[in-house]
């Protein structure tokens, strides 16, 4: 359903993917691991289109459309989620306003009627259920005054709300308790479907224990250098990234149990 | 995806909806100031003399004043001669007797903005004293707020009918040697409104006025006075807009208010002046005076504000706090777009004792617009354990325009306390990005954040305008919306 391809982009001027190349088929969840600064959330920006996040090669497929040429409000109806790494406060917005503002806007695109307050509230109530999410965030400004993993978990239920095709969640993990990890988990596990597709990045193995991947990837220096199944997380939560690296700038070309490194 | 600042543009960049102008045939005096104009001003009202005599000393007044030179603001100066001093709908001669007797023109005009008077003024129990030009025309709603002993009509009725009370608080809060404005306003107004709430009466229902002005090169000089006795309510409102000119257009108002022992106003304002063109021409200069005097205990007085018209807006709604315990507050949006330039702000002068002051302030400047908040807190030596809190926010949309905030804090009692909070931000470029990566369009989002940045000022006006503001907003910063 996804089909990156020898993506570079530039950020400021400078160059932060260096020829990615990602297939990810409808029903698969990969999780995308890297030291800090290899380009995760430049890779999540490009994909839902951010601005000053400029694409100088490449070609990105998502469903058959070619994804860059959409405006970020269209690849976002067209089902493309971004749990941010640092979710946004708008002040004086409601919650529930914001999100039944985006899930309408998102319906309209779609040729289906807009969802009235009370059939919308009813959808809310049941996401917050499943999610064990209490409704005290409805009732505050877009993630104002949330902590760290009251964020987070807006993420997730937003995402829930939105039923998106697919959900690239972007450090959702980092900084949750260990209940506010199991409803990012639910959140994704809920959504796994054969028709959709989740990038999930991380830097810790322990979500993946909650959100078994199909593939794992690791990105070093704006590309993917490695993939593997999920044994490759282990591996990397054990020894680092360096090991990536003892062959110089070139990662060697190792093979391990089940797992090739990219050149 | 480059190019952030252009979509932006196009996206503030909107056309006035209220442009046009109806061609009612206006009495209107040849443009220039003089004592003769001030005479026939005079005459054709058929004032007592006192007021004559009133008018003409605050024209000795100003013609030893000078214009100020304000530092945020860019004003060509005004030639006063050019400028002329009444214009009054021809209709007015033979006063009409209810709505049916108004000129159906004029009727057309007020449904062109959105404002059909009788629907309106029926469905939400409010009564409009609409003013067209310097004349009131339509007054609604007079039988059941005389019923409550409210009195509530325009300034030239009040003057026929209640010569005393006019006389009595006439430049009581706003004295004719004020400004430079003041003074003016003082020498040549034409109309306005008067309310007078008797003791222990909660108004019935709020109390709303129109403005707009019409005829070309016509100043218009409202004059408005508001009375709350012991104990009594009031909620005001003030709304206008107007049609797109070419001339820059002269208003300069002065409001008055007057408070006693527990009485509370409410002043609210929704101002859409004709703010020029994209390029910053023609547009109304609106310099306004406006106070409330708390002059009782207990009594509070409260302004709220949303300005999103105007080429030039001068305009400092004040409370003075002399009663003990008394409490002013002031609200306010202002949005400039475009090359529009606002100087805004509030003054508190704290007299009385444990006497409280709130100010919460929104700029938001848009396109080359320049928006300046400027504040006065002064604590008196008398005013034992005062407070004033105040917060100001601005919010700056694209990269060409501007923010100012100038407080100015005078503390003369050492158990006073004045508390400051200022914050500046973009529009989120990010908070924008978060919207769009949801499935809301860009217009949606600008509207939505503004709407939110704005929140704290909304819910203090009355519900159905607030409604109003809202849109107002939105048309003011929206492109041409399908
Ligand atoms: N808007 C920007 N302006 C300038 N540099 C940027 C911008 N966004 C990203 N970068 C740079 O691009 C590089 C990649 O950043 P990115 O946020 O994609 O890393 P990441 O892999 O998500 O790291 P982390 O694990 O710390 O979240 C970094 O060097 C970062 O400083
Ligand atoms: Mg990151």
């Amino acid at each position: 359903m996804l089909k990156i391809t020898n993506l570079h982009a530039k950020v400021a001027g400078k160059e932060i993917l260096k020829g990615l190349s990602l297939d990810l088929q409808a029903g698969e969840v990969h999780a995308i691991m890297g030291p800090n600064g290899a380009g995760k959330s430049t890779l999540g920006n490009v994909l839902a289109g951010r601005e000053g996040y400029e694409v100088t090669q490449g070609e990105v497929i998502f469903n058959g459309k070619n994804l860059l040429e959409l405006e970020p409000e269209e690849r976002a109806c067209e089902g493309v989620f971004l749990a941010f790494q640092y979710p946004v406060e708008i002040p004086g917005v409601n919650n529930t306003y914001f999100l039944r503002a985006a899930l309408n806007a998102q319906r309209k695109y779609r040729g289906e009627d807009p969802l009235d307050s009370v059939s919308f509230l009813r959808l809310v109530r049941e996401k917050l259920k499943v999610l064990h999410i209490g409704d005290e965030l409805l009732h505050r400004a877009v993630n104002e005054g949330f902590s760290g993993g009251e964020k987070k978990r807006n993420e997730i239920f937003q995402m829930a709300v939105l039923e998106p095709s697919l959900a690239i969640l972007d450090e959702t993990d980092s900084g949750l308790d260990i209940d506010a990890l199991k409803t990012v988990a639910e959140g994704v596990n809920r959504l796994r479907s054969k028709d959709r597709g989740m990038i999930v990045v991380t830097h810790y193995q322990r979500l993946l224990d909650y959100i078994v991947p199909d593939k794992v990837h690791v990105l070093a220096d704006g590309k993917l250098v490695a993939t593997g199944g999920a044994d490759l997380a282990l591996k990397l939560e054990e020894q680092g990234y360096a090991w990536l690296d003892d062959g110089g700038i070139k990662p060697l070309n190792i093979e391990l149990a089940g797992q090739t490194l990219n050149p | 995806m480059s190019g952030e600042t252009s979509t932006i543009d196009s996206l503030i960049e909107q056309k006035y909806q209220h442009g046009f102008v109806t061609d009612i045939e206006s009495d209107t005096l040849p443009p220039g100031l003089s004592e003769d104009v001030i005479r026939a001003i005079s005459a054709r009202k058929k004032e007592p003399e006192w007021l004559l005599e009133w008018r003409l000393k605050a024209y000795t007044h100003w013609l030893g004043m000078q214009q100020p030179d304000w530092a945020h603001l860019n004003i060509d100066a005004i030639d006063f001669q050019a400028v002329s001093y009444f214009s009054a709908p021809k209709s007015d001669k033979d006063r009409p007797q209810s709505l049916d007797d108004v000129d159906p023109k004029l009727l057309e005009t007020y449904d062109k903005l959105g404002v059909p008077l009788h629907e309106r003024a029926r469905l939400a129990g409010v009564a409009v004293d609409a003013v067209f030009d310097s004349v009131s025309v339509g007054t609604t709603f007079k039988a059941e707020l005389k019923k409550a002993g409210v009195i509530f009509c325009s300034f030239s009725e009040a003057v026929q009918d209640h010569p005393e009370l006019v006389q009595k608080y006439l430049g009581s809060v706003v004295p004719q040697r004020d400004n430079f404005f003041a003074a003016l306003n003082s020498a040549v107004f034409t109309d306005g409104s008067f309310v007078f709430i008797p003791k222990g009466v909660r108004c019935p229902m709020e109390l709303s006025t129109y403005f707009r002005i019409n005829a070309a090169e016509t100043g218009q000089f409202e004059r408005t006075l508001i009375i709350a006795e012991e104990g009594s309510h009031v909620s005001y409102l003030e709304g206008c807009t107007a049609p797109m000119r070419d001339e820059n257009q002269l208003h300069a108002a002065v409001v008055e208010l007057v408070a006693f022992d527990d009485a509370n106003i409410k002043y609210s304002t929704v101002q859409n002046w004709y703010p020029g063109d994209e390029n910053g021409l023609g547009g109304i200069y609106n310099f306004v005076t406006k106070r409330g005097d708390c002059r009782g205990a207990r009594s509070r007085i409260s302004w709220t504000q949303v300005e999103t018209g105007s080429a030039i807006t001068w305009k400092y709604p004040s409370c003075i706090l002399r009663g003990d315990e008394s409490v002013g507050e002031f609200y306010s949006v202002a949005l400039t777009n475009n090359y529009q330039q606002a100087d805004t702000g509030t003054k508190m002068i704290h007299i009385g004792r444990n006497t409280r002051s709130k100010i919460i302030s929104k700029g938001i400047s848009a396109g080359h617009g320049q928006n300046a908040y400027r504040g006065l807190v002064r604590m008196t030596p008398r005013a034992e354990n005062a407070r004033n809190y105040t917060q100001c926010d601005s919010m700056l949309i694209g990269k060409k325009c501007g923010a100012h905030t100038f407080p100015y804090i005078e503390v003369r009692n050492p158990s006073a306390k004045v508390e400051h909070e200022a914050t500046t931000s973009r529009i989120g470029e990010d908070q924008l990005f978060y919207c769009l990566q949801r499935g809301i369009s860009e217009e949606d989002a600008v509207s939505m954040i503004v709407d939110g940045f704005c929140k704290q000022v909304f819910k203090e006006l009355p519900m159905e305008f607030a409604v109003e503001a809202k849109a107002l907003l939105e048309v003011s910063l929206e492109g041409a919306v399908g």
